[in-house]
């Protein structure tokens, strides 16, 4: 594989790159170089737009050690405009619920506290879409 | 596609288990051996172990939970049986009902007559926060679990799909957990021997006896609303919507169908085996029903030849009481949409038309992972014998069903049981 591919996948989940299938042209994600739809290689790098709507939810309460200090967060189901769904949380709703059919949009935010290795893990998370001014 | 039949008849003599619950002194090998033994005892006319041929267990996570991993050789060794083909099956909270199938395709392909299948599952060593964690690792790590998902959120996430969709409410799910508490209560195996009623007496006497304020909960359901008797884990799950922390063990005894007349004076026959994976939440097309268990059950009902409608009793994968409503439809006991009424309505109940989980199902049985399958197998085994004491329903069982399902529908595994006499 070549260099910019490995490095292009392995930081997916702080871009949402994903695949567009060769032979149908499904978009998926997470990229795995094979489609689910039609089992035939799926290579060519995508780019989502990480625009979404949340599609379900749940708010937590009860959390993993590395996230307490976030709880309790909303976390959703973000069925994304080009098709495949994520799994995300749901981040600056200040006094907004999360609501089905939300209009969300990714930001990279910092996921959970310290590790062992003292790394800090980001990746996508969701805000409520706010409509572009015109 | 042919119709996919057995090459040849398995039946079940015999079926046992330990308690299920917090035991500190004891590990999995103690709680199998436990199962083992009231396993054997249940066994009509006797069973010399020496004539089993090989052992499948169900066991989820002995590695992470107990530090201990190759399990199916200690077990075979610890019920003396140390030199038989002992094989771990690893499916998640489904372990011990594929193990179940393994041990049927084993007898059904003709090369072994008698099999011993089993689960286990050792949970309460570890502090709550790294049972979480344990339990996560069977969603995806890379692509769920840093979202800061969890199990409890899993299947939350299901309940707000399926309330959006078809009308049901916290209180629809809550009256699911009423329902297997007082099935509960009448298990001695259970985790919880108690219904929501008498653990809301024992709080009111427990503050009385201190001299804090008493509750003053109107009625089961005001208890199940209040936020501290019953707190929130995952909206809209709550801590009485989520299946306990569990130790446990359960064994089964199976035999090629020929041969159970000389072990069992009742042998039940399995007569449908189905089973079926999935992909993980977010790449399905549908969050109200777990496809695996649609085709899991489909399979069953055909290779038994018969329908929903036919089957007296169910002991369904209730890990969390939407589970159990989602579980009634996917098998076609209710139709999409109807599961949650039927369980206000008290259809499911043991006096129901259609009793679910009489065990007390996880909820309040217990839920040691790795076991749970084998422990629905128990279930069924007193219930279709006649065995089941106070909670034993009233009509005759002759065609029952279990449905064991590993992670949020990764893996389902379904069987169908018959009593012939
Ligand atoms: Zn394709």
């Amino acid at each position: 594989m070549e260099l910019t591919r490995h490095w292009r996948l392995h930081n997916q989940r702080y871009s949402l790159v994903g695949e567009q299938c060769d032979r149908c042209g499904a978009r998926l994600f997470p990229p795995r170089d094979v489609c689910p739809e039609c089992a035939e290689p799926a290579q060519e790098l995508f780019t989502f737009s990480g625009r979404g709507q949340v599609y379900s939810y749940s708010t937590v309460y009860s959390a993993p050690e590395g996230y307490q200090e976030y709880a309790p967060y909303s976390v959703a189901l973000v069925q994304l405009e080009e098709g495949p769904m994520v799994t995300a949380q749901l981040t600056d709703l200040g006094d907004d619920k999360p609501e089905i059919g939300m209009p969300v949009e990714m930001v990279t935010r910092r996921l959970r506290a310290d590790g062992d290795q003292g790394v800090i893990v980001y990746g996508y998370k969701f805000r409520k879409h706010v409509k572009d001014i015109i | 596609m042919r119709a996919k039949k057995l090459n040849r008849g398995v039946a079940l003599v015999g079926a046992g288990m330990s308690r299920f619950g917090a035991f500190p002194a004891d590990t999995t090998r103690d709680l199998f051996v436990q199962a083992f033994r009231e396993m054997r005892a249940s066994v009509d006319k006797g069973l010399d172990p020496r004539g089993i041929e090989a052992i499948y267990i169900g066991n989820y996570s002995s590695d992470l939970f107990e530090g201990q991993g190759h399990t199916a050789p200690l077990m075979a060794d610890w019920i003396g049986l140390a030199s038989r083909p002992a094989t771990r099956v690893e499916d998640a909270c489904a372990s011990s009902g594929v193990a179940l199938r393994q041990g049927i395709l084993a007898i059904a392909s003709g090369l072994y007559d008698m099999v011993l299948v089993g689960g286990i599952e050792k949970m309460t060593n570890l502090p709550t926060e790294r049972v979480t964690d344990t339990l996560a690792t069977a969603g995806d790590v890379l692509y769920e679990i840093p979202a800061g998902f969890t199990f409890p959120g899993f299947y939350a996430a299901i309940a707000t799909a399926y309330m959006a969709r078809y009308g049901a409410s916290p209180e629809s799910f809550m009256k699911v957990g009423l329902k297997n508490h007082e099935n509960g209560a009448l298990n001695p195996k259970a985790q919880f021997g108690a219904t929501i009623r008498t653990m809301m007496d024992r709080r009111i006497a427990s503050a009385k006896a201190k001299g804090r304020p008493m509750p003053t909960w109107e009625d089961e359901m005001a208890f199940l609303h209040d936020d501290n008797a019953n707190p929130v884990i995952a909206w809209p799950m709550r801590l009485f919507d989520c299946s306990p922390i569990s130790d446990g063990a359960a064994a089964a005894l199976l035999v090629a169908e020929d041969l159970a007349d000389s072990f069992s004076d009742v042998p039940i026959h399995i007569i449908g085996s189905g089973q079926a994976s999935d992909c993980a939440l977010h790449d399905r097309p549908d969050l109200t029903t777990i496809a695996s268990a649609r085709l899991a059950g489909e399979q069953a009902y055909q290779m038994a030849g018969v329908r929903p409608a036919d089957i007296k009793i169910a002991e369904v994968h209730d890990c969390f009481t939407i589970a159990e409503i989602v579980a009634t439809e996917d098998l076609g006991f209710f139709a999409p949409g109807e599961g949650w009424k039927a369980a206000e309505e008290g259809v499911t109940g043991r006096g129901g038309r259609r009793p679910i989980n009489s065990s007390g199902g996880l909820k309040s049985k217990g839920h040691p992972v790795g076991a749970s399958g084998i422990g629905q197998v128990v279930e069924i085994w007193h219930q279709m014998r006649g065995e089941a004491g106070e909670r034993q329903l009233p009509n005759s069982v002759d065609l029952a069903l279990t449905h064991n399902v590993g992670g949020t529908g990764q893996t389902c595994a379904v069987h169908i049981y018959e009593r012939r006499r």
